[in-house]
């Protein structure tokens, strides 16, 4: 039999090695489960393609695009950043289904780094979610989107949306630390539309009754769907209002605040696992 | 260190969730080399004190030395010491059985090559190597038990918790995964497994403390405990009501304690030391009194039994109290 001597580590630098090793571990592991059950991982990728044709070919004839263009383009930004929306959800069936299976428990029990299951989680939903893009990227070229701006501009607009991936990881996050079930995952799959629909993501706010469409124009998602627009050159972004004037200044302040509250929610609720 | 003896050390244990005491003054001491099996119903605190001495919990109260770390200041220590068997098996079911331990051997920090090497010794051990590239999802309940044990024995550790480990598997299952701890005990390891199973206990455990409202209230090895209830029983069940006067005076001579009688299920139970003499004996007299039996059974006591002797009331009362 192999012995081994279990050792701690000492320094901060043997830490900080465990750390990122440990977390390559649990980015692996979730890498693994792609190449060994991709149906769900396929399925991930092609229902934002899904979306997309639906409302370009089957309600777009119906949809006007305030001060004109074309709604093709006005679409895409917006289901860029709901596709980033949709991986709340593979964060939350990880996270549950982790914890009532026991394998969170496992874990806690070894000697590992204690950040490495949520880092090396956030890693491999990064990834995943990078890939979603490019996906829906390539398939909005094909249906005739285009960025009309810079590369340096489009760059900064997909460094939008993974911003506001990474802050909606940890809302992720904690929201399947709070579930005692993964049952609960499907309310969240349910409320992630009426998000999605009550953002400027599919209709322009200026269509909508006053108070509704400053419920839309606060909306985080909008902020990232108005910034991404402009920045892509895509029509439809604009308005009267402080916050469609900002969007580009609220596209990173909302998902730092999303981040600033859901980060310490998430490291509370673990560490109320030990109590 | 004078504790170095023992494995396993709580003192006054105490934990409480809200209004409900889970740990009152838990008190388990486990030598190096042997099984402790703790014995309860649900709700009793069994996994209360087992979270605790791997680390995941924090006590209230109390202190607890695993492998003569503190589990609360040297916390990362006892985790390099110790493997955990949870109640539910904790491996991923995606991956295969030979994945799901190099993940594991992986974040023991083993090298890749030394993780596989250690993925497959464990894997031939338990009786895995044909279902080594399965997903796990796959494996039966005992194959996926063996497997999650196997994964908590990466570090060959010296002190293994293991948590109602067949609890859900069919008696085959409950066979492997058995034969899988005696191998195991009789390297060294030394276990502290909690059931809610006496014939669990009898099985596995050179002692056991019966675990009962978050302390321990009675604990020995299974033979004394068994002997303080007075061994097997001997049941006896009638066709008619109005033999059941009679019968239960026979039985009480040959018992080593007075006969219970319970009407409703017209049956007549008692402890009984010697269980063939005691079985012919009652067989005699009933025929020496003429009257026929429906049924002569002897049988182990029953956890309820147990519990009734050792704190007077019954285990479920128990359960439901602690759930409430």
């Amino acid at each position: 039999m192999t012995t081994t001597t279990p050792v701690i580590p000492r320094t901060r630098l043997d830490r900080l090695r465990w750390a990122v090793a440990d977390a390559w571990t649990i980015t692996l592991r979730d890498l693994l489960h792609w190449l060994r059950q991709p149906a769900p991982v396929v399925v991930g990728l092609l229902f934002p393609v899904m979306v997309v044709l639906l409302f370009a070919y089957l309600f777009g004839g119906a949809m006007s695009v305030p001060g004109g263009g074309d709604y093709r383009e006005f679409l895409l930004p917006g289901m860029f950043a709901l596709t980033m929306v949709f991986g709340i959800e593979a964060t939350m069936v990880a996270v549950t289904s982790d914890a009532a299976k026991g394998v969170t428990d496992r874990f806690r029990s070894m000697p590992m780094a204690p950040s490495a299951v949520v880092v090396g989680r956030s890693t491999a939903d990064m990834l995943n979610s990078t890939l979603g893009l490019a996906v829906l990227v390539a398939c909005g070229l094909v249906v005739g989107w285009r960025w009309h701006g810079s590369l340096a501009e489009a760059l900064l607009a997909v460094g939008l949306l993974l911003l506001l991936r990474f802050a909606l990881l940890w809302v992720g996050i904690y929201l399947g630390l709070l579930a005692k079930s993964p049952e609960a995952v499907a309310a969240v799959q349910i409320l992630v539309w009426p998000l999605g629909f009550l953002s400027n993501g599919f209709v322009a706010p200026a269509t909508m009754p006053g108070w509704l469409g400053t419920i839309v124009e606060w909306n985080p998602l909008s902020a990232t769907i108005s910034a991404t627009r402009e920045l892509f050159g895509n029509p439809g972004w604009g308005g009267d209002s402080w916050i469609a004037q900002h969007a580009l200044l609220m596209a990173v302040v909302w998902p730092l605040l999303l981040v600033a509250v859901f980060f310490p929610l998430s490291v509370r609720r673990h560490r109320r696992l030990s109590r | 260190m004078s504790t170095t003896r023992f494995a396993v050390v709580a003192e006054g244990l105490r934990k409480r969730y809200g209004q409900t005491t889970a740990l009152d003054g838990f008190d388990v001491t486990v030598a190096a080399g042997t099984v402790c099996g703790l014995l309860g119903p649900n709700g009793a605190g069994k996994t209360t004190a087992v979270r605790i001495l791997t680390t995941l919990l924090r006590p209230d109260g109390g202190r607890a030395e695993v492998a003569g770390f503190d589990v609360v200041r040297q916390a990362a220590q006892v985790r390099s010491h110790v493997g955990l068997l949870g109640q539910h098996a904790a491996v991923d079911e995606v991956l295969s059985g030979r994945q799901n331990l190099v993940m594991f051997g992986r974040l023991y920090h083993l090298g890749v090559r030394s993780a596989r090497e250690r993925a497959d010794e464990l894997l031939a051990q338990f009786e895995l190597t044909d279902a080594a590239t399965k997903p796990a999802r796959q494996y039966s309940g005992g194959m996926r038990r063996r497997l999650d044990l196997a994964a908590s024995l990466i570090l060959a550790p010296p002190v293994l918790f293991l948590d109602e480990p067949t609890t859900g598997l069919d008696p085959r299952g409950r066979n492997e995964v058995w034969e899988a701890i005696r191998r195991l005990v009789a390297t060294g390891t030394t276990v502290l497994l909690t059931t809610q199973y006496l014939d669990e206990a009898d099985q596995l455990a050179d002692r056991i403390s019966v675990v009962d409202h978050g302390r321990v209230v009675a604990d020995g090895s299974p033979d004394q405990l068994k002997s303080k209830l007075g061994g097997d029983r001997i049941d006896v069940v009638l066709r008619s009501v109005e033999e059941l006067p009679v019968v239960a005076a026979v039985v009480g001579r040959v018992a080593a304690a007075g006969a219970e009688v319970d009407w409703d299920t017209r049956r007549v139970s008692a402890p009984v030391r010697d269980r063939v003499a005691a079985l012919t004996e009652v067989v005699r007299a009933l025929d020496d009194v003429g009257i026929a039996a429906e049924d002569i059974a002897l049988r182990r006591p029953t956890l309820d039994e147990v519990f009734l002797h050792l704190t007077g009331h019954r285990a479920d009362e128990a359960g439901e109290e602690a759930a409430a």
